[in-house]
């Protein structure tokens, strides 16, 4: 599916630029959209009749420390009608806050209660997010750059690294 | 055993009591049915027909309070901890375990911050039986070992200093 054959400037028209089209995407077509319009985006998505994304694939997070915007959020939705896949990114600074699309695909919630566990990314107006792999009072978010393979040293870990005196560690 | 049937007067056998008591034990080894990776795999196998762990008198049960060994069959995970150590407080003593694999022993190639670095960390490893996964040969040979392990337990037998604890204090 090439990005052009996919009628998406009816729906990136009312956001006025700060939408655009990432046109290194070579396998589906992709957006670039900031925190305050993904809500927005992700609604026209999945009602507009021409597009129909009625089906959120998968969340994932991208942690690229110690570059800046340090965090990232994919979306990859498709839409059940028309066949059609398409990807959504949205570019979060440090500390990381993004709205929650729960609104829109319910089958969010789990997807990012993931993304809060491993990168620490908080999602506002998530209605339960803590930690889904993790178990609680687990310190740290294993898949940040800055967080050590083999974790912190304790009793069941005498093989982890010694943890920094002065981090609070999230 | 037809030539030996009705050829003998009622007997009278003598022993002491630790070798009934460690006979008995060792002749009925029953673990408790859980695996919590891909060796449980291996260990399935050796329960079944081909390997017939059932004619050591090994037979799983499915409940730790009828359970004398627990077999640790794979990577035991930080968060998996806690109910593999409650498992084993369930049990009733005298109690074994046989950590099976290479994780469940040192936490294998996950060296990470999600796993736990070997299951004697956890709870006390009676057997270690090695391989990535084991073959059920190798299970089998660990509950030989753990049977031969028993039988020179001292049970009502003033126990020797020198002797190490089956059990740890």
């Amino acid at each position: 599916m090439v990005a052009d054959d996919m009628p998406l400037a009816a729906v990136l028209q009312p956001f006025d630029q700060r939408v655009s089209l990432d046109h290194s995407a070579a396998d589906m077509p992709c957006l670039l959209v900031p925190p305050a319009d993904l809500v927005a985006l992700c609604t026209q998505l999945r009602d507009d009749p021409a597009l129909r994304f009625d089906f959120l694939s998968d969340i994932c997070a991208v942690d690229i420390f110690p570059k800046t915007p340090r965090f990232m959020l994919v979306y990859h939705l498709f839409s059940v009608p028309h066949k059609w896949r398409l990807r959504v990114k949205c570019c979060l600074g440090d500390p990381a806050t993004a709205p929650t699309v729960i609104p829109v695909w319910t089958t969010a919630n789990w997807h990012e209660r993931e993304a809060y566990d491993m990168y620490g990314i908080h999602f506002d107006g998530h209605p339960d997010l803590r930690r889904i792999y993790m178990w609680d009072g687990f310190d740290g978010f294993p898949m940040r750059r800055d967080f050590p393979l083999r974790g912190y040293r304790d009793d069941y870990n005498p093989m982890g690294v010694e943890r920094p005196p002065e981090e609070g560690a999230g | 055993m037809a030539v030996l049937s009705n050829r003998f007067q009622d007997n009278v056998f003598f022993t002491n009591s630790d070798a009934i008591i460690n006979w008995s034990r060792k002749s009925s080894l029953w673990p408790q049915t859980f695996g919590i990776a891909c060796c449980a795999i291996e260990m399935i196998s050796a329960g079944c027909a081909r390997y017939d762990l059932d004619r050591f008198g090994v037979v799983f049960r499915p409940s730790p309070r009828q359970s004398d060994v627990m077999i640790v069959a794979g990577t035991v995970t930080r968060k998996m901890a806690p109910i593999v150590r409650r498992l084993y407080d369930q049990m009733a003593e005298p109690r074994y375990v046989i950590a099976m694999g290479t994780c469940a022993i040192s936490g294998g190639v996950y060296n990470t911050y999600a796993v736990v670095q070997g299951v004697d960390h956890v709870v006390p490893v009676d057997i270690h039986v090695a391989g990535c996964p084991p073959r059920p040969e190798a299970l089998l040979h660990g509950f030989v070992q753990l049977q031969e392990k028993i039988t020179g337990t001292r049970v009502l037998r003033v126990k020797n200093p020198d002797e190490p604890a089956m059990e740890p204090s």
